[in-house]
Parts: structure tokens; C-alpha cells; sequence
């Protein structure tokens, strides 16, 4: 099977605007992954499920990965020259430099007619709030039905081309996206808001608050 | 109308109602059908095998749409294995599919002996092979009886199936101390090394095995009822099978022939001899079939696994348990579960707990594809059709 660098070439060859480059795993596993930008995505995909060399025909597994924003403190040595006219001193300078922060999604894609795989595909979003819109895989392999609902549902990633964009873990009313790393869960779960509580409210305005109709009691006491 | 209030009124109750959710039949208008009727199946539907739902559209009998509701068991497992360690997470792993623990614990250290690059020693290894085997044959013995029940035959296959099953996990118990929640595996080996005396009770089961399953088929397999309500029903072409990535014993029942212990050969799987049945049509009878020729598959693996188990140390003596930091980067490892190919896929940061934990759950990849075999069939055949999917719950909803 071709290795990650392989298709990289041959995809831009094929798709001569495309962006796509080669994100290196570190740990010993070493499957790397091949990075697409989101306007030829789909292109891409439609290509590697047909291409004869490769028949990626299974979408194993779709998930999102939140990369929030951090900051990352860099050592530079920086020469300094002396005033004096001296030897340069070379002088270590801290910097700190903020990464901007992402939503990323996984395809591992795998060929079940020729039996071969994985090659793993990823998409960034451009920020995590506003531009957070990917192209749906969902036209290229059904499996991304559920599995790109579930990143929409746990992640907020919007998929351009679904045609069934729901919550499909958390209910349709729930507001956040719980696998995000800067969710915060509420303290009360079940709490929600009951008509009970605006309608003490108002009787609280319409009747003063000495009055027998607001404690409840009929005017008994 | 009070027009103070109604200024107060949340803008979604001033809409046009929605229609309510829950246990519900209502008619709904189709230009096309005429008069439909949609009904919510579930979620506390004896057939639904857990707290699933099913909103049906039918037109008579017949099904023209079907949308899976779940989630109702969803307690984010993912965020839980991010916030715990790599070795907290075993345990959980357990509650995904709770009738296949053994399989799932092994897929979850597979992916981290991955992540981290650890070896397994042999025992080890055949251990996990045993084990991996048991639980497949626990998981399609009840399958099938729970299929029957599906079917209307009340319970009677079903105990049946128990009464082999409780034998299986006596021997679960006896090893790891628990019967369902088996938190056996290690990264890097197995929890605890089975006696003698244990390997001879298993052989001994195993052994007798095939003459339950003779018995199971004589009684259920030519049965003509069975034979009308599943065969023809809920067909699912090759094509839409892998596009929609179902696998496992469904797959296989539609004519793929796609099995991870022969496509990976992960563990030691090359080394036993053992065939990967295929179906013709993909309907239910031949994914009630699969599961029957595969638990006869799985006695011969048994059986070679048993003869040729060696000697020797089940964990490595460089493994790691407490303290345990894997190197940043990420691993997919996957296996054959009983139900599907289950994987995890984690990413580390060099951290002691996962950055990203995920499990790609078989039963809820393989429910995609639940309304395209349920279309144009009764009602009655949903509940048959859900059944020969093997959905676990615990999995779907995570």
C-alpha cells in the first residue's frame, strides 16, 4: 500500500489547487495522516474511494478532536552584538506566541475489496466559533451518517451536506457541545425552567406580599 | 388574549406547535399516501432490547420511514475516559457492550499497546484469544434466543441459550471474579493466569458445545414459522453493507467477506485454522445463520487455542501500570468484536490520561442502515429486523 507521502503527491498532482499536506504521528504507532483543506475535500474523498489503487470503500471511524487555544512559551538564542565592539553575545529570549485554537475531524479510511488500510484522513476548522463549517462526508460513505451527527452533536462541527443535521446523543434542546475541552457541566442536570416559577413571579406582582391570596393559605390566617 | 402576556410568551411557544415527542400515534397527511400513521416505538418496548426508539411512519402495516431515536443511556464515556487514566478507563470499557466485556477490554488495549508500543507475551496472547472466543459464542447464543423472542416464540430458545451462556460465565467469574464486568485485560497481558483446573473446565465446555448447538439448530433452524417470518426479509445489498461500513457477522451475511482477525491478523489469529462463513442474500435468516456457523468457527479456534497454550509469563516484565505515560501521538487499534468491528482510537499528549479517547461502536455504525432494510416491510418485521442487528444499548449510546 502506498504510504501517506505517495497519495499526497498523486492527489496534488490530480488536484492541482489543492492544499493537502502530511501530519506526522510521533508516537510508535506511526500512522500518519494526510491533512485536506475543506474546499476540495470531498473531491478528494470521492477520488480515494474510486481510485483502483486504493478502493477506500470504508469509512471506519469519524471523530472530532477540540484543540482550544494555548500558548506556547519558546527559547530562541539571539546573538547580541556588543555596543563596545566586543565578541557577540548570544543571550537566550523567551517569547510566548499564542496558537490559535481549532476543531479538527478523523476519518480512518479502510478498503474492504482490496484489504488494505488505514489511511487517515483530517479536516481543521478556521477558529472554534464562527468558522466551524466542513464539507460532509455523508455523499461519499453512508457510515458518516451517525458518526458526522455525533461530531456536530459533541463537537459543534457544522457538516456542509448532511442531509440530516440533528443532536443524536444529547436532546434537541441541549445548547452546548459537551465534548469540548472547555465545556463546564451544569451543577444541577435536572433543573429546568417549569411554568411554576413565572407564575409565582407574576402572583408575586399582581398581589402584595402581606396579602393571605400570595401565601397560598386562603386567608385563614 | 391577554396581550401583556402573550408579549412575554417564549418565541417557541408562540410558533405553530411541534409535534410532541414520546409515546405517540398520530396521522400525518402525505400527499402522495394519503393518510399515514406514525408510530413511536419505544423507548420502553420490550422488543427494542433496551431504551431505543423507533419513530415509524406506516402506510397499513407497511413501514414507508423509520428515524432510530437514542441517547437515552448517553453518558458521555468519551469525556469520562479523557478525565480519568489510561488504566482508569478498563473498567468503563466493560459498560459499553456488558455482554462482550472480554472483547472490549482486549480492543481497548489493543489501542494502547499501540499507542505505547508494548509487546504481549504469548500466554498472554492465547489467553486473550480464549476469552475473545468465549465471549463470542456467549454474545451469538444470545443473539439468537433473543431473536426468537423477537420472533413471538416467548422466552423458550432463549433459556436454552442461557442455561450454555451461565456455564461461559462461570468460567468469566471463576477467572476474573465477575461474570459480565470482567476488567480482565491489562496493556501489556491479562490480569490474572487461569489453573489448570480452570483450562480443564473450559476445555470441558467447549468441548460440548457443538452438541448444544445441534441440538439449538434441530430445533430452531428448519423451524417453518422462523423460516417464513426471516427469510426474504430485511435484504441488505454488498453494496450499501460496505458503504455504510457495517461489520461484523452482518456484513458477512450480506457476502463480504471482511473479518479483522483475518484482514489484521491482529494477536496471534493467523496461526489458527478457521473459516470466515458468508451469507448469499443479507437478509435476516442468513445473519441468524452467521452467527451459528460462527460460534461452530469459534469452537474450532477454541480447541487449537487450548491444545497449543504454552507456558510462560501473561504480562510483560517492562510493562508498566502505575504511572503510565505513554509518548504524544495516537493509535487506532481495532478488533473483530462479536457484534462488529469495535476500535479505539486515543490521542496522547504525553499526559497520564488520554487527550482524546473514542470508541467506534459496532451496533451504532451498524443501525445506519436500519431504515433502509425496515422500508416497504411490516411492522412486525421492524422488531425481527432490529433483532438480527445485535444492538447493545450500553454501545450505542455511550
Amino acid at each position: 500500500m502506498e504510504t501517506p507521502e505517495q497519495i499526497r503527491d498523486r492527489l496534488l498532482a490530480r488536484f492541482p489547487g489543492a492544499q493537502i499536506s502530511v501530519v506526522t504521528n510521533p508516537g510508535p504507532a506511526a500512522e500518519h495522516a494526510l491533512l485536506l483543506d475543506a474546499a476540495h475535500a470531498r473531491e478528494i474523498a470521492f477520488f480515494l474511494r474510486d481510485d483502483p489503487a486504493l478502493r477506500l470503500d470504508y469509512c471506519s471511524n469519524v471523530t472530532g478532536i477540540d484543540w482550544p487555544e494555548k500558548e506556547i512559551a519558546e527559547t530562541a538564542k539571539v546573538s547580541v552584538p556588543d555596543p563596545a565592539g566586543g565578541p557577540a553575545k548570544i543571550v537566550e529570549q523567551k517569547t510566548k506566541r499564542i496558537q490559535p485554537g481549532f476543531l479538527e475531524v478523523v476519518y480512518h479510511l479502510y478498503s474492504m475489496a482490496l484489504k488494505q488500510g488505514p489511511v487517515i484522513l483530517r479536516l481543521r476548522t478556521g477558529n472554534r466559533t464562527d468558522q466551524v463549517t466542513l464539507p460532509s462526508f455523508m455523499p461519499v460513505w453512508r457510515s458518516c451518517d451517525f458518526q458526522e451527527r455525533e461530531v456536530f452533536d459533541l463537537f459543534g462541527i457544522v457538516f456542509e451536506g448532511h442531509p440530516d443535521l440533528r443532536r443524536i446523543l444529547m436532546w434537541d434542546e441541549f445548547k452546548d457541545h459537551p465534548m469540548r475541552k472547555d465545556y463546564v457541566a451544569p451543577d444541577d442536570f435536572e433543573w429546568e425552567p417549569t411554568p411554576h416559577s413565572d407564575v409565582l413571579a407574576r402572583a408575586q406582582t399582581h398581589y402584595p406580599a402581606a396579602s393571605p391570596a400570595a401565601t397560598g393559605d386562603g386567608g385563614k390566617s | 388574549m391577554n396581550t401583556s402576556d402573550s408579549d412575554t410568551l417564549d418565541p417557541r411557544l408562540a410558533a405553530p406547535l411541534a409535534p410532541l415527542p414520546g409515546p405517540t400515534v398520530r396521522e400525518v397527511h402525505d400527499p402522495f399516501h394519503g393518510d399515514l400513521l406514525e408510530v413511536s416505538m419505544g423507548p420502553q418496548h420490550p422488543s427494542t432490547h433496551g431504551v431505543f426508539r423507533m419513530v415509524v411512519t406506516l402506510d397499513g402495516e407497511t413501514i414507508v420511514k423509520l428515524k432510530p431515536v437514542f441517547g437515552y443511556l448517553h453518558r458521555n464515556h468519551e469525556k469520562l475516559g479523557e478525565n480519568t487514566s489510561y488504566l482508569g478507563s478498563m473498567p468503563y470499557t466493560d459498560r459499553l457492550d456488558y455482554l462482550c466485556s472480554m472483547t472490549n477490554n482486549w480492543a481497548y488495549a489493543l489501542a494502547v499497546e499501540k499507542l505505547a508500543g508494548q509487546p504481549v507475551p504469548e500466554r498472554a496472547q492465547y489467553l486473550r484469544v480464549i476469552l475473545a472466543e468465549l465471549t463470542r459464542l456467549v454474545n451469538h447464543s444470545c443473539l439468537v434466543g433473543f431473536l426468537f423472542n423477537d420472533l413471538g416464540t416467548s422466552f423458550t430458545p432463549l433459556l436454552y441459550a442461557f442455561r450454555e451462556r451461565e456455564k461461559i460465565l462461570d468460567l468469566f467469574e471463576a477467572l476474573s471474579g465477575s461474570r459480565m464486568m470482567c476488567n480482565y485485560q491489562r496493556f501489556g497481558g491479562c490480569r490474572v493466569d487461569p489453573t489448570p483446573e480452570w483450562l480443564e473446565a473450559a476445555r470441558r465446555i467447549v468441548e460440548g458445545f457443538p452438541r448444544f448447538l445441534d441440538e439449538f439448530e434441530e430445533l430452531l433452524t428448519g423451524n417453518e414459522i422462523m423460516l417464513a417470518r426471516t427469510q426474504g426479509v430485511g435484504c441488505l445489498s454488498a453494496e450499501l453493507a460496505t458503504s455504510a461500513g457495517i461489520t461484523g457477522p452482518m456484513l458477512r451475511a450480506s457476502g463480504v467477506g471482511y473479518d479483522i482477525r483475518k484482514v489484521d491478523g491482529y494477536g496471534i489469529y493467523p496461526r489458527f485454522d478457521f473459516r470466515v462463513p458468508l451469507g448469499e442474500h443479507g437478509d435476516t435468516y442468513d445473519r441468524y445463520m452467521m452467527r451459528v456457523l460462527e460460534m461452530r468457527e469459534s469452537v474450532k479456534i477454541l480447541q487449537q487455542a487450548f491444545r497449543d497454550l504454552p507456558a510462560g509469563p501473561i504480562m510483560d516484565a517492562k510493562a508498566k501500570i502505575r504511572g503510565f505515560r505513554p509518548k504524544a501521538g495516537e493509535a487506532y487499534g481495532r478488533i473483530e468484536g462479536p457484534k462488529g468491528e469495535i476500535g479505539f482510537y486515543l490521542v496522547s499528549d504525553g499526559g497520564p490520561n488520554p487527550y482524546r479517547y473514542r470508541v467506534r461502536a459496532p451496533s451504532f455504525v451498524n443501525l445506519t442502515v436500519l431504515e433502509d432494510m425496515c422500508l416497504g416491510h411490516t411492522i412486525a418485521d421492524s422488531v425481527v429486523i432490529l433483532g438480527s442487528v445485535d444492538i447493545v444499548l450500553g454501545e450505542v449510546d455511550r
